[in-house]
Formats: C-alpha cells, structure tokens, sequence
C-alpha cells in the first residue's frame, strides 16, 4: 500500500515534469528567450560602463553587484548553521579556561 | 596519510595550485575567471594540505580564529564598498558613477571597485570551503 502510494506520486511528479518540458519555449537561436535585448545592451555597453573586459564579471560585481551580495550572504549562513549544529570549538573554548 | 610520495608531491604542488587561484582571483575582471573559481581553487588546496597532513596540522594554517575574521571581515568589507557607494552617489554599490577610478581597459588596475569585489568573493568561497570541511572532519574523529 505504501510502496504503491509512494509510486503514484513518482509517476504523477514525472508526468508533471515531463508536461513542464513540453511547455518550454522551443527553437535554440536568435529569437529566443535568453537572447534578448539585455544580451546586446551588456555587449555593447559593459566595458564603456565598468571599464573590465571580462563581462561576466562586469554582470556579476557590477550589475546584478546587490544580488552578488545575497550569495556571500548564503555562505556566510551556510557556516554558521553548520558550526551552531556541530560546535567545534567546545574543546576551543574549555582549553581557554584552563588558562 | 602516511605515504612519503604523496607527502613528497603534495608540498610541490600546493604552492602552485594556490598561485593559480589567487592568479584568476586578482586577474577575474580581464580574463575569464573570477572570484568563485579562484578562490575555489585556493580551497581546494588547502582541503588537499588537511587530507594529506592531518587536521591538526591544518588547524595551525587555518584556525578557527582566522576562519571567523575571513567569513565576516570578507562581507563587511562587501558591506563597507557598498555604503561608499551610497555615500559618493546615492545608489547602493554603484561603480562609475560614485567616481571610483576606473584605470585603463584592460590592465590589472581598472574597473573601479570591481577587483575589489572579487578578491572579497575569493576569500569568502575559499574560507567557506575550508571551514566547511574542516569542521566536518573534525566532528569525524
């Protein structure tokens, strides 16, 4: 019963998944979604703008620079919530007092 | 690990594997590269010095000490260029309008607060790394 349950709702995630491909928008080429107007702005634009050549760089420390901030925030929690769940530095703290 | 040859080949290889990743960390704004590749590779060095020689060892290369200042020392400073834009221009982070010197395109000095950025990024991935995988095995033992 539980096996079946567990399934079916394999089977429905997969049909699921597999409609949200089929919804894609189709075509590779100069009239898709990822290439659009922003693509030649950055092109044309980024070195006269921030003044690198590397314009992935330009994009990620420039323009999207606030969004670069949210990911070393993810890192930063990402330790903390690891060293609030392990403690490594009890044996740390317990050799400081000895002191 | 107790093996002479990898010992031997590990303190040939680390120190060039280390100033291949501070190379793409300070070159990510002229060539591809960057701050999360750099400093993934500065991790990974030392993540390979940890297995070879021990946690103990490592710990007095990268102690918990040095690990704290890097993590929130690297996002103040973020913090820090970010409020400077504010101040200089009135928008957070902004680059050529807060008046930041941008350099000739190309060379090593250019793009404002750009390589700045990037070195913060590659202190922030490589200490992640580490500390991550250091108080993971140091949990193991």
């Amino acid at each position: 019963m539980k096996k079946k349950f567990i399934a079916s709702i394999f089977i429905l995630l997969f049909v699921v998944l597999v409609y949200s491909i089929m919804q894609m928008p189709a075509g590779v080429g100069v009239d898709s979604l990822a290439y659009s107007e922003s693509t030649e702005y950055y092109i044309e634009n980024a070195a006269s703008e921030t003044g690198v050549t590397n314009i992935v760089a330009a994009i990620l420390t420039d323009y999207r620079a606030f969004d670069t901030l949210g990911e070393t925030i993810v890192l930063f929690t990402s330790i903390v919530a690891v060293v609030s769940v392990l403690r490594p530095d009890k044996k740390y703290e317990e050799g400081e007092r000895h002191e | 690990m107790n093996d002479i040859i990898v010992r031997s080949i590990t303190r040939i290889v680390i120190p060039f594997v280390m100033l291949y990743g501070i190379y793409i960390v300070l070159h990510g704004h002229i060539s591809p590269g960057g701050g999360f590749s750099g400093g993934a590779l500065v991790g990974s060095s030392l993540i390979l010095y940890t297995l070879v020689f021990g946690v103990d060892k490592a710990r007095k290369k990268f102690s918990h000490r040095v690990s704290e200042i890097a993590e929130s020392g690297g996002i103040l400073l973020y913090l820090f260029v970010g409020a400077l834009g504010i101040i200089l221009s009135g928008s957070f982070l902004s680059n050529q309008s807060a008046g930041f010197p941008m350099g000739e395109l190309g060379s090593l000095l250019s793009g404002g607060v750009i390589p700045i950025l990037m070195i913060v990024i590659g202190i922030k991935v490589a200490s992640t790394m580490i500390s991550l995988f250091h108080i993971l095995i140091e949990e193991e033992k």
